[in-house]
């Protein structure tokens, strides 16, 4: 299926017109979002995610293929386009994680024994397991955030993905996000992270509440993002060592 | 005239729904009236003056606040059509969760907070069973599994109802709710109850305070679930 994803820009906190006043985005792109604390960047996620149609106090209209969404990929999670990773931390929901996931399973019209699944892959990206039998609201910040990406990645299987700074919880961030971004999805991700910034081929920089423009990853960059790869593979691995109570080494 | 029935538990953010939906109807050009019905007190009314529409207060005080707000209708009613307006939009604040406000030919709009956990819809009784429009609000603080756990549980008690996900600070989908109260029904002369309220009046509603068994009288439900008539 063809699917292209369109921002028509609104207005920043003041009132004026975003700069930016259009952003294209097609299967198979990741798109980063970067600018500072209190600039817009969760506000233009939730806009998307709401398939805003100037209804919220940026006056955004998001379009899928060039046209208005309808109602029913708005609010049916079963027709959901949209998976969202946000930046809540915890779960309220007091159940139990197989309960709570096959519950969601049933809401996306998925069968319950990908409950088992979600599971499996939640614990590839935290340090101490999660037991299905756990309740969700004794979950640590870093499990709650490897069982919201796995059960995005298996439950919310949508071909948008808006990803809110993954690299806040603790989590394997790198590995969450090639998990979240599948093939031939448009991702969108939001980040302070210079890895996670550099690696998709664009970044919208927001500014006072709106879009202010628009960077194309330059070659230099892209090198500049390989060597951050080198020295984050680094750290986690000097993060592993010392949280399995061992003594690290001077650097090769 | 269109009626628009709004209740919910406390907190849930009906005010703040109301509010932002009220300006999205007042922007098509439709003409609001707001009634606000609360227990013992509030100022709300400031709330929805500030937005330049007619508002009333109802305050209930000892009369069951869902009664006092039906025996009203036809007052309200014609309260907004002196007011040259052509929607009544009315609050409720319906707290025993054993009825449900709703005539028959308003637009039922039960608003329920998503904090309150997977649960909460199975806990609300008529009050969201009758309902035509589902808004749930303070979605933004789950995450998204949570909110679509949430909806398919509202989905269990009330099938074929409209569900809005809503946010009282933002606005978010008060423009949807707009929408769906500009294609509501028109109120109709001889308008019921969609649900059935519940046992008649006990022996508290008429003014007993020992605790004592011996002391009840009406039909009454022990801890165990039976139930019997003591009296005359």
């Amino acid at each position: 299926m063809n699917l292209e994803l369109t921002v028509i820009g609104g207005v920043d906190k003041e009132g004026e017109a975003e700069p930016v006043e259009r952003l294209d985005m097609v299967r198979g792109e990741i798109i980063g979002i970067v600018g500072p604390t209190g600039s817009g960047k969760s506000s233009l996620i939730g806009d998307i995610e709401q398939f805003a149609q100037g209804d919220t106090p940026s006056g955004r209209r998001i379009l899928i293929n060039g046209r208005t969404p309808g109602a029913e990929p708005r609010s049916d999670p079963r027709k959901k386009l949209i998976a969202q990773l946000s930046q809540n931390m915890h779960f309220l929901a007091d159940m139990t994680v197989v309960e709570f996931l096959k519950m969601h399973a049933k809401s996306r019209g998925k069968p319950a024994s990908v409950a088992k699944e979600v599971v499996e892959l939640a614990n590839t990206l935290t340090g101490e397991p999660i037991h299905p039998d756990h309740h969700l609201t004794i979950l640590s910040g870093g499990q709650s955030r490897a069982l919201m990406t796995a059960d995005i990645a298996v439950i919310s299987d949508s071909p948008i993905v808006l990803i809110d700074e993954i690299e806040n919880a603790g989590i394997k961030k790198r590995e969450a996000l090639e998990l979240l971004a599948g093939e031939g999805k448009i991702v969108v991700v939001v980040t302070h992270d210079p890895m996670l910034a550099l690696m998709p081929s664009r970044r919208v920089v927001m500014r006072n509440g709106g879009m202010y423009r628009i960077i194309d990853t330059s070659q230099e960059e892209r090198t500049v993002c390989e060597d951050l790869t080198r020295v984050d593979d680094w750290l986690m691995s000097l993060r592993e060592t010392i949280r399995q109570g061992e003594v690290v080494e001077a650097a090769p | 005239m269109k009626l628009v029935v709004v209740a919910g538990t406390p907190g849930a953010g009906k005010t703040s729904i109301l509010m932002h939906t009220t300006r999205s109807l007042l922007q098509s050009g439709m003409k609001p009236a707001v009634v606000k019905i609360d227990c013992l007190w509030t100022e709300d009314d400031r709330r929805f003056e500030r937005l330049g529409v007619p508002v009333v207060v109802g305050l209930a005080k000892d009369m069951c606040p869902d009664h006092f707000s039906i025996y009203n209708v036809d007052d309200m009613l014609a309260w907004a059509a002196s007011q040259e307006c052509d929607v009544l939009l009315n609050e409720t604040a319906g707290l025993c969760l054993r009825c449900a406000p709703y005539p028959d030919n308003c637009l039922a709009v039960c608003v329920i907070d998503v904090t309150t956990g997977p649960n909460a819809p199975l806990k609300v009784g008529p009050l969201l069973t009758t309902a035509d429009v589902a808004v749930a609000t303070k979605g933004d603080v789950v995450s998204q599994a949570e909110r679509e756990v949430f909806r398919e549980r509202i989905l269990e008690v009330n099938p074929g109802c409209r569900i809005v996900e809503a946010n009282g600070l933002s606005g978010k989908g008060s423009a949807e709710l707009a929408e769906l109260i500009r294609n509501g029904p028109e109120t109709a002369a001889d308008m019921k109850l969609r649900h059935n309220p519940p046992l008649a009046i006990c022996t508290l509603c008429t003014g007993e305070l020992r605790v004592a068994k011996e002391h009840h009288r009406g039909v009454l439900r022990h801890l165990d679930g039976f139930m019997e008539y003591v009296g005359e």
